[in-house]
């Protein structure tokens, strides 16, 4: 019910603005273009006063469009949430608005969807990562990215010449580790899903890494 | 001949107030009384470094009581936690800092191998970039094995050829 008449609403702001599949609170999607009128009459008019979470999805390598923003909403008044997704236009260097000019809370979240996905925030006022090094080359939750990482030199070059360390790409030795589903603790334990490969028996060539 | 001189020779006054050893017995037992962590908490494992601290364990009774954030003060390095590669050439700078002699605990799964996080964000093992004297297992370790850590620690310490590395420096 709700959700019928927030969509009528925004689609006074957006026309295009559509319903989005959801399991629990309303979800919209809309143009990226018309995502901040469309926030901000849902903070402004709705009383979406909140922002709970900002983040961000990558749809898979193949999709088009690839990445999509995600802005969850909560009403202080009322207990009740909503998400609005938005898609981006670029594949490869995806571009969005920023919604720090309505939420300062959105700037860390912003900072972190441009960390690991690569999602770049127009008007962001510090749009710098937030988790790996400033340096670092990869945005590592983009669906092809591998769990293991990649060789990369350490971000310090003293460090770097005095260790000889350098960032390897994780050992992953039949990873990755799950817990499997026991009545019983002990068979509980994480374990690698193919414990044929380890550190010395290497991986059966062309073996694709689940 | 008479010498006044009594200071040079046999003196039966100081007798029993004088104790003969070698120099390395006594560096040694007072390096292992005093070993001066420097916390370097990264993670989880921390708060259990925390505890060894407290009076429930109560790390004083092994000397190592002052937990000190400076380097230069500090004779062993207790890495506590997951080392990132963004934190890792920070802990090594630290390490640097420290004054010689000094020496590292890996505690726990995390500084000793990268425990769980086989990941691209995480340095497999800290001994990728200091040197390790004595590691723990655990995650997290409970304090007991951080103080059997530190006793391990000082038995090493104890077998050091102390005055002869001091003049290798
Ligand atoms: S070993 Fe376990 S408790 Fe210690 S830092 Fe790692 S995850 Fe945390």
């Amino acid at each position: 019910m709700i959700a019928q008449e927030l969509l009528a609403a925004l689609q006074g702001v957006a026309p295009q603005t559509s319903e989005r599949p959801s399991a629990d609170c309303p979800a919209f999607n809309c143009p990226l273009d018309s995502l901040i009128p469309v926030l901000r009459a849902l903070r402004d008019n709705h009383g979406y006063d909140m922002l709970v979470d900002a983040t961000g999805l990558d749809n898979g390598v193949e999709s088009s469009p690839r990445f999509t923003v995600l802005y969850h909403l909560l009403s202080t008044a009322t207990h009740s949430y909503a998400r609005i997704a938005a898609d981006c236009a670029d594949d490869e260097t995806p571009l969005a608005p920023s919604a720090v000019e309505l939420w300062p809370a959105a700037e860390w979240h912003e900072r972190e969807c441009f960390d690991l996905l690569g999602i770049k925030y127009e008007n962001h006022p510090d749009l710098r990562r937030i988790l790996m090094w400033d340096e670092y080359p990869h945005h590592p939750l983009r669906k092809d990215f591998p769990l293991a990482g990649h060789e990369e030199d350490l971000w310090d070059q003293e460090i770097s010449d005095e260790t000889g360390t350098k960032v390897i790409s994780a050992p992953m030795m039949g990873g990755p580790f799950v817990a499997k589903s026991s009545k019983f603790e002990n068979e509980r334990e994480p374990r690698a899903k193919d414990e044929s490969w380890n550190e010395k028996n290497p991986k059966p060539e062309g073996q694709s890494r689940k | 001949m008479v010498s006044s001189n009594t200071d040079i020779g046999y003196n039966s006054k100081v007798e029993g107030g004088v104790i003969v050893s070698k120099a390395d017995a006594v560096i040694n037992w007072i390096r292992t009384n005093s070993l001066w962590p420097m916390p370097m908490g990264l993670a989880c494992c921390a708060i259990e470094l925390m505890a060894a601290g407290a009076s429930k364990f109560d790390i004083a009774r092994f000397g190592a009581e002052v937990m000190r954030f400076s380097p230069r003060q500090s004779d062993v390095m207790i890495v506590a936690g997951t080392v990132t590669y963004k934190m890792a050439p920070v802990v090594r700078r630290i390490y640097d800092q420290m004054a010689a002699p000094k020496w590292a605990i890996a505690m726990g799964a995390c500084a000793s191998s990268g425990g769980m996080y086989r990941s691209y964000a995480t340095m497999q093992g800290v001994d990728r970039i200091i040197p390790v004297d004595v590691y723990v297992s655990g995650c997290p370790p409970r304090p007991e094995a951080l103080l059997d850590a530190l006793i391990k620690l000082q038995d090493k310490v104890g077998t050091e050829a102390s005055t002869s590395n001091l003049l290798k420096a």
